[in-house]
């Protein structure tokens, strides 16, 4: 049985699912009895979508302007 | 091949790299600004000659997006190139035991809160993630930022930084690790542990 240190380690990589079949089966064994560790995974999800939720972002238009004013000139380019 | 057809082709081609280009324009800057930081626009703009140039290579139009966080990601490496900054290495000796999770459940900053661990991340606001993550050596904040945030998998990321997969994977660990201590760093420096209203 892993320790909890060595399940934490690959939590990320668990939850990932690059884990290979032997320390997957291993980190859920342990996951089955350490009710700490697994608020470690419920943690690390919400770290994933905290992560996640940063990708929307609007682009101001100023720098919307100057950048389609470059495909622009692309185009004219031709 | 007549002048007329050729022309026509190049005209739709035109047209679809315009279509995809402004498409993206919005995913492209966010990532740039989180990549390139002030130099965001010049980053995006420096991708879009690139690209338009190497339009014609683009077999599958469906890889069109992937293939343009190719090139971003390494139009914003070149640009790092240019400027001789060498990437920063982190051991992970220094990093590899930390966890957040414990640390904000030993420190119980927040008493009277039963969602403790969400409380925490809802401390942050956007600008505060963004300057957590530019805090992170971007030898690992490249591979965490098309990752987690742009949602690549680990596989195409080693392509896009032309990396064993090891060494993406290797550097995950450590970008991840890395984050979840600055977060915390952060939220101390910053007065984030404390109930009420944010200083």
């Amino acid at each position: 049985m892993i320790t909890c240190a060595e399940a934490v380690r690959q939590l990320w990589a668990y939850l990932d699912g690059i884990v290979d079949e032997s320390h997957r089966e291993e980190i859920e064994e342990h996951l089955a009895f350490c009710r700490r560790c697994c608020g470690e995974v419920e943690f690390a999800e919400e770290l994933r979508d905290f992560l996640a939720a940063q990708a929307a972002e609007d682009i101001p238009d100023d720098v919307r302007a100057r950048l389609t004013a470059t495909l622009d000139g692309l185009e004219q380019s031709r | 091949m007549t002048r007329d057809v050729f022309t026509s082709d190049a005209d739709v081609r035109a047209d679809s790299f315009r279509q995809l280009a402004e498409s993206q324009l919005p995913r492209l800057y966010a990532l740039a600004r989180r990549l390139a930081g002030d130099e965001a626009e010049d980053a995006v703009q420096d991708c879009l000659l690139k690209a338009y140039r190497a339009f014609g290579r683009l077999e599958h139009a469906a890889a069109g997006p992937a293939w343009l966080t190719s090139i971003l990601v390494n139009t914003c490496h070149d640009r790092r190139r240019a400027r001789s900054r060498r990437p920063e290495e982190v051991g992970v000796d220094d990093v590899d035991d930390f966890s957040l999770f414990r640390r904000i459940a030993d420190e119980d900053p927040f008493p009277y809160s039963d969602s403790l661990h969400l409380d925490f991340l809802h401390q942050f606001g956007r600008e505060d993630v963004r300057a957590v993550l530019a805090s992170i050596p971007e030898l690992y904040r490249v591979p965490m930022l098309l990752t987690y945030v742009e949602g690549y998998h680990a596989k195409e990321v080693a392509r896009f930084l032309d990396a064993p997969l090891g060494t993406i994977l290797a550097r995950l660990h450590r970008g991840r690790k890395l984050f979840e201590r600055r977060l915390w760093e952060y939220a101390e420096e910053h007065g984030l542990l404390k109930e009420g209203p944010r200083p």
